[in-house]
């Protein structure tokens, strides 16, 4: 049978000990007025913390709130660690017409504990997978980070200002891609295991009973959260509504707004795209004609104005062009590309979108008119 | 083989972006290894005192800084682009105009008499511009001053005939890859980084501060879009208008008239 128990939110700091044993473990931290992610112990949680956002928006909130995670997600998620922002993939020695290539060298870390991944990132993270490994070709470095990772989900209780993964189907209770569930209950925290990984994690902790009522209580809780969201989105006309209306008047309104910034690609935990380069330091140019160098992987977005040129330009020039692929990309042809969503419902690129441009509006626009 | 010639030239500028590349320390030792530098006034124990000669050398590679305020200056470029089969600018004055290109929408004789004793020996033209207002120009560095790095890889680009790996996109890029909170969305200030160009490694945001656009506009910036939301935050038109009126000026206001 499933492991299944309640921990006292005051012995909070074990989980965080037995998962410290192995992991090292990537959690929220409040941060120059925000809830990011970093390697942290127990005294990092920002418990208590309440935040308000809005498009464009966000504050945390003075003044403490009862429960332990109060707040909702911030502009970062898994994505910056098993996904790097910058790395190295290789090092080459061009001498002549002789090439060697060396691997990045490996950063012998212990593997990343995921602490507290909400609902919508395990969608994001289950399509990460396909991407990063699904293919004929694993990635490498996705494939090294993440293996041996532990994902320890919460489930939402209220849900974020701006987060609409009800409507997307992705949330606010988490389904499965998890190893370890927590469910924050009144003065303790249900857990339950969601593999033989997150079982062998829970058995190392003095678990109290969880029966019917603490069952019950999650239920009514996550019941409560799924009254409150604000924000949905027609997921239902997804991508029909998309595809017949990328001659849409709208779409010229929402180039007046838009600053092509990136922002929304670089917080949304289901963009992937990056850009490679080759390094060649002056020192590593011998004046006998040989090159030494290394290979960078950064992320980027399809807001750059490099994203799409090509030999003899670029076949995506207007800012109307950028902003209808994004959404595109997110609402329409990941779902034909990988067969999953490329929107979770996360919120993220409205929240942190300079411009406050919301997703799930500029679809409603679309659908009118 | 001959090693490439380098020229490293000054026009109107306050000579920040030259310093930067004695930044590179070692590896500005390097330079001196892979090019011949056949001019750098400022790398001379003893200033030359009389300018560059049209003719005088070819340069495989003519480096230029600084804006063009002056009538001799415009002529003396004309000449440094003859003798060059490559030209880049770096940074702010030679690539925008500089902080003193704001003269541009001002009366310079009221300047000049309010400042000067004798304001008819002030031989500036009433406007300052970039260099690519005068001469072809076949790359453009940004940043005031310019990042050290940059310049390496633009050197090292040049040496290797690839396109530089400088990116022409926004500051907020390289703050989402940093991890820094945003200080606009989380604080409401108004950052120049959703239109101006990647490039300084964030230093303003990342000390929670507002960048105010030293690395000029970033390619396909939309600057009107974040006046209107700064007005939003309660500034006015005015104060907007003094939010870009700073070392990218001209290339700020030609931005913002594409829209
Ligand atoms: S498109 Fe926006 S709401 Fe959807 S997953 Fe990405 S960041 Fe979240
Ligand atoms: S929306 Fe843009 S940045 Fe995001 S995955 Fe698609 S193409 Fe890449
Ligand atoms: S939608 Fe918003 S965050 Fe995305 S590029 Fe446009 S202005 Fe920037
Ligand atoms: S702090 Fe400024 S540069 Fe950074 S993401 Fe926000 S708007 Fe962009």
């Amino acid at each position: 049978m499933a492991i299944k128990g309640t921990l006292k939110k005051a012995r909070l700091e074990d989980l965080l000990a037995v998962l410290g044993k192995s992991h090292r473990i990537i959690g929220p931290k409040a941060e120059g007025g925000a809830v990011v992610m970093e390697e942290i112990g127990y005294k990092d949680i920002p418990s208590g913390v309440r935040d308000l956002q809005w498009p464009g928006g966000c504050r945390l909130l003075p003044g403490k709130d009862s429960q332990v995670f109060s707040f909702s997600p911030g502009p970062d998620s898994f994505k910056r660690f098993l996904h790097p922002p910058a790395s190295e993939l290789f090092a080459f020695k061009r001498n002549g017409a002789k090439i060697d290539f060396l691997p990045a060298p490996k950063i012998a870390e212990r593997p990343m504990a995921f602490f507290t991944v909400r609902p919508c990132d395990l969608s994001a993270l289950k399509l990460y997978d396909k991407i990063f490994l699904g293919g004929p070709v694993a990635d490498q470095a996705y494939e090294s980070l993440r293996r041996g990772s532990l994902v320890v989900a919460l489930n939402c209780l209220y849900p974020g200002d701006n987060c609409f993964c009800l409507s997307m189907g992705t949330g606010p209770e988490a389904r499965d891609g998890f190893d370890i569930q927590m469910t924050e209950l009144e003065d303790s925290f249900l857990l339950e295991e969601g593999s033989a990984k997150g079982a062998e994690i829970l058995e190392q902790l003095s678990l109290g009973q969880a029966g019917a009522d603490e069952i019950s209580a999650k239920r009514r809780r996550i019941e409560s959260c799924k009254a409150a969201f604000k924000k949905s989105i027609a997921a239902h006309e997804l991508p029909g509504i998309i595809y017949a209306n990328l001659g849409h008047p709208h779409w010229d309104d929402i180039a007046r707004r838009d600053l092509e910034c990136g922002n929304c690609t670089q917080v949304c935990p289901t963009c992937f795209c990056s850009t490679s380069y080759d390094y060649a330091a002056l020192g590593g140019i011998a004046a006998g004609g040989a090159v030494s160098g290394k290979r960078f992987r950064k992320w980027d977005s399809c807001f750059s104005r490099s994203f799409a040129r090509v030999h003899s330009g670029n076949f995506r020039l207007s800012r109307k062009a950028r902003y209808r692929h994004w959404m595109a990309h997110k609402l329409a042809y990941t779902q034909a590309q990988f067969g999953l969503s490329g929107c979770v419902g996360c919120g993220r690129c409205i929240t942190w979108c300079p411009a406050g441009i919301d997703i799930t509006a500029e679809l409603e626009a679309l659908r009118h008119v | 083989m001959a090693k490439p010639t380098i020229g490293i030239f000054k026009f109107t500028s306050c000579d920040g972006c030259q310093l930067s590349i004695f930044n590179l320390e070692e590896e500005f030792l390097q330079i001196a290894g892979l090019m011949e530098i056949a001019y750098f006034q400022e790398g001379q124990d003893a200033p030359g005192g009389n300018g560059f000669q049209a003719g005088a050398a070819h340069f495989d590679l003519a480096v230029v800084e600084g804006s063009i305020s002056t009538e001799l200056q415009s002529k003396e470029l004309l000449g440094i682009r003859e003798n060059s089969s490559r030209l880049i600018t770096i940074g702010a004055c030679a690539t925008a105009g500089g902080v003193q290109a704001l003269r541009n929408w001002a009366d310079v004789s009221k300047f000049k008499a309010s400042e000067y004793p004798a304001p008819g020996a002030v031989e500036a033209l009433a406007e300052s511009t970039p260099i690519s207002a005068h001469v072809h120009v076949d790359y453009e560095l940004w940043g005031c001053p310019i990042n050290s790095a940059e310049f390496s890889e633009v050197l090292a680009s040049f040496l290797l005939g690839k396109t530089p790996g400088v990116p022409g996109y926004s500051l907020c890029m390289e703050c989402k890859r940093k991890g820094i909170p945003c200080v606009l969305v989380a604080g409401q200030a108004p950052c120049l980084g959703p239109v101006t160009r990647a490039g300084c490694g964030v230093l303003c945001p990342s000390l929670n501060r507002a960048c105010y656009g030293c690395f000029g506009p970033k390619e396909g910036a939309n600057i009107k879009a974040l006046m209107r939301i700064f007005q939003g935050f309660g500034y006015t038109e005015n104060q907007c208008r003094l939010m870009l009126d700073k070392l990218n000026t001209y290339k700020f206001r030609e931005m913002e008239e594409k829209g």
